[in-house]
């Protein structure tokens, strides 16, 4: 089913600081920098939510693009996922002073085609039940960018109301992409009623094709039985008909599952496949986790094994969460590529248009950078069970009570005759009166 | 003397005058009353810690109870900076939840507490007693943000609200521990002798909520608690549609109590106390003043409930004789 994808990004560019100084500061691998900040094991989906309340608070949320975040549509998505990237960029071309960018973004994938009854067609109001009112006046920049590739002058496929003013083309992703561009600052683009309500509709209705397959796409699951042992597995595709190309695999895996590195084989086609480079470096219990960072060559046209398996941790007692039956998260493996374009792409210049040199950078025209993350996972540990200690007090205590109680009852207690007691005062006045009547006394 | 001595026709303007004169000076007399009163009223700032101490499904009302605090006193003036709110932040996104991002406190899904500016600061496993006592007393890392600490002065009025489950003596944090009486009047006091508050309220509702306000022995306390000591706080009404309870009584009773109140109102904690009689509440709600200097029918519930700020506006000008008397009253030590 073909699901609308919508990104919409926000770049804001913060100046935080000054690094100067005598010394220039070297440029940064943005690679390196960016893997600093390791990927957080997504957890509750909550916490994404929590999140988006104080980016708000950073954006104002009453204007701008941030006013369609609104958490009682985003969560019947199908997928979404947030991120926070920071990291230095110079600020003149011999980089002798360094600013911080500040990059937030929200991915969000919504299915049209089932919530549309059946039309593909999508418009700003029906997923986001708001619309775009006036931008944000913090902001030096606001636009709204929209794929329109498919889209054509005659208005034969498809059509986009309001109709774009400018369009823009860049290679993205490795394929030529035509966008729509509204700007928010441009008078023109917000009319007098204040409200922009992007709409698309499908005149004819598309072939049902499936969407492209990207050319890297991995998978993450944990398999085995049983609480005592497991296997973590990753699966790369490289669905690239001739060319092969590396892939940067970061694991970070938490100390208590400990890793058997020895078991570490990575397969493809049915063969061996040795890594090019491999560093790892082992956990320390409760202080570090592992970290294992692997180059592998994907061959063309494969899918790529690598498992390693583990040993499940027996905690101590203290250090389960409340919950310790739901599981324990296992971060997303990062893989890191250059993926080789169907198209050239022409370096673009990062002033003219800092979202897509940020969010799709190249390096040369023949390859483009690409960052996946997998899936968190949720692995069960050996759990012991809490409500042990209270169980065996509460039978311990009933067998002693009635074993024991029962016993010593038996070995020391002493029977002994007692009188029946006279009577007291009631008896003697019944007396007086059975006197009285004549009759035999008690 | 004056009628004496005076003809008859200049009595009349005099008169005037004179009755012009004793209303003015009357009527600066009461503006000076006023500016004294302004500054004798104890605290000048207004915080709240909101604690539910229970996470899992079941437990939806305890979120929904603290939620529905949470917003009546963000409404009636205290603002994200000056609330520490502690929730295990696990029923909004649920799985089982079948409105995601949504906490209802009424039946028929009219209210939904969860809302959009919730702002939680303790949330998930950081809900524990270790951290609930950290930031009463003040003994943080120093590396916690701003958001999660309790930066109250002596002149703070702190409301603390606490729900969950309970019983005589102790209350259940998330499952898996317990905080006493005797930790949490321990705490108070240390909140004392540190000077972290000027007034605290203490609302409880948990089962047996009483026992948990019994040991405490710092002065400027009031607690209120939902059922007595041997009796259970029962919730109010499950909804059909989420499968679950919504609020609990006493917490329902006390909500639909402060939806009456405005920043501007001047009801007092006596009419609180009488807030879940037991025909409604089906345990009986208690409450503790004798450590409290004021008298309850002189404390109006914006005091703990609302950030009230006191404006008076005047034209007059105002000469203020520094008071020895009222300076010195404030510095000695309620020993």
């Amino acid at each position: 089913m073909a699901a609308a994808c919508l990104r919409l990004v926000w770049l804001a560019p913060l100046l935080l600081g000054l690094v100067d100084g005598g010394r220039a500061e070297p440029p940064r691998d943005a690679l390196r920098e960016e893997l600093v900040i390791t990927p957080l094991p997504s957890g509750d989906v909550a916490a994404t939510f929590q999140f988006r309340t104080r980016w708000d608070s950073d954006l104002q949320r009453e204007e701008g693009l941030s006013v369609l975040l609104k958490a009682d549509r985003l969560f019947h998505t199908s997928y979404h996922s947030q991120a926070v990237h920071i990291r230095p960029v110079c600020r003149n071309a011999r980089c002798t002073s360094i600013s911080w960018e500040l990059r937030q973004t929200l991915s969000v994938v919504y299915d049209a085609f089932v919530t549309g009854q059946g039309k593909k067609d999508w418009s700003l109001f029906r997923m986001f039940s708001r619309t775009l009112t006036e931008p944000c006046p913090l902001a030096s920049e606001s636009r709204v960018y929209v794929d329109v590739t498919s889209y054509n002058q005659d208005n034969e496929t498809l059509e986009v109301h309001p109709t774009p003013t400018t369009t823009y083309q860049d290679v993205t992703l490795g394929t030529q992409k035509t966008y729509a561009v509204y700007d928010l600052l441009d008078t023109a683009v917000i009319n007098n009623s204040r409200n922009l309500n992007l709409q698309f509709k499908w005149k004819s209705p598309p072939e049902n094709e499936a969407p492209p397959v990207p050319f890297l796409h991995a998978q993450r699951y944990v398999s085995g039985y049983g609480l005592q042992n497991g296997e973590l597995n990753t699966l790369l595709y490289n669905t690239h008909p001739y060319r092969a190309f590396p892939v940067l695999v970061l694991d970070t895996v938490p100390w208590y599952l400990r890793l058997y590195v020895h078991t570490l084989t990575i397969t493809s086609k049915g063969k061996e496949n040795k890594p090019s480079y491999v560093h790892y470096q082992p956990a320390q219990d409760r202080l570090q986790p592992h970290l294992l960072e692997m180059l592998i060559q994907l061959p063309a046209n494969s899918a790529t094994k690598v498992s390693i398996q583990f040993e499940r941790a027996l905690l101590k007692w203290t250090e389960y969460t409340p919950d310790p039956n739901h599981g324990f998260y296992v971060s997303p493996s990062v893989l890191s590529a250059l993926v080789p374009s169907m198209v050239a792409a022409k370096p673009v210049d990062w002033e003219e248009s800092p979202l897509f040199k940020s969010l799709y950078p190249v390096s040369d025209s023949s390859s483009y950078f690409v960052r996946l993350y997998t899936e968190p996972l949720l692995v069960n540990l050996p759990t012991p069970d809490f409500s042990m200690p209270y169980n065996v007090i509460c039978l311990t205590c009933t067998v002693v009570a009635v074993c024991y109680g029962s016993f010593y009852n038996l070995l020391t207690r002493t029977f002994h005759i007692e009188e029946p007691s006279t009577g007291g005062l009631a008896k003697w006045l019944a007396n007086l009166i059975r006197r009285a009547r004549g009759v035999p006394p008690l | 003397m004056v009628a004496a001595c005076l003809p008859r026709e200049r009595l009349r303007p005099l008169a005037g005058w004179l009755l012009l004169l004793s209303v003015g000076s009357v009527a600066a007399g009461r503006i000076e009353d006023q500016t004294e009163q302004f500054f004798r009223s104890g605290h000048t700032n207004n915080w709240a810690v909101l604690v539910c101490t229970s996470r899992f499904w079941f437990n939806y009302r305890h979120v929904a109870n603290t939620l529905s605090v949470y917003r009546s006193v963000k409404r009636l003036g205290i603002p994200d900076s000056h609330i520490v709110l502690m929730l295990a932040d696990d029923m909004a996104c649920n799985p089982r939840n079948p409105k995601p991002a949504t906490v209802f406190s009424h039946k028929n899904m009219e209210l939904n507490v969860y809302g959009d500016d919730v702002e939680v600061d303790y949330r998930s496993y950081e809900v524990t007693v270790e951290n609930f006592l950290r930031v009463l007393t003040g003994r943080i890392p120093s590396s916690t943000p701003r958001s999660k600490r309790l930066l109250s002065d002596d002149r703070s009025n702190i409301l603390i609200y606490m729900t969950g489950h309970g019983g005589n003596g102790f209350l259940k944090f998330q499952d898996s521990e317990e905080i006493t009486n005797i930790e949490l009047a321990d705490a108070f006091e240390q909140m004392w002798q540190k000077r972290r508050y000027n007034e605290l309220l203490f609302i409880i509702d948990t089962c047996q909520g009483a026992s948990m306000y019994e040991r405490f022995y710092s002065p400027n306390i009031m607690a209120l608690a939902s059922s007595q000591v041997g009796e259970d706080s029962l919730s109010h009404q499950p909804d059909p549609a989420i499968g679950v309870h919504l609020m609990d009584r006493y917490t329902f009773y006390v909500l639909e109590f402060l939806e009456e109140i405005n920043p501007a109102s001047q009801t007092n904690m006596n009419d609180l106390f009488q807030v879940c009689p037991r025909s409604l509440c089906v345990s009986t709600p208690g409450h503790r003043t004798d450590l409290f200097q004021r008298d309850p029918k002189n404390v109006l519930i914006t005091d703990f409930f609302g950030s009230v700020r006191k404006v008076e506006i005047t034209t007059d000008t105002i000469s203020l004789q520094p008071d020895l008397e009222i300076t010195e009253s404030r510095v000695t030590c309620y020993c």
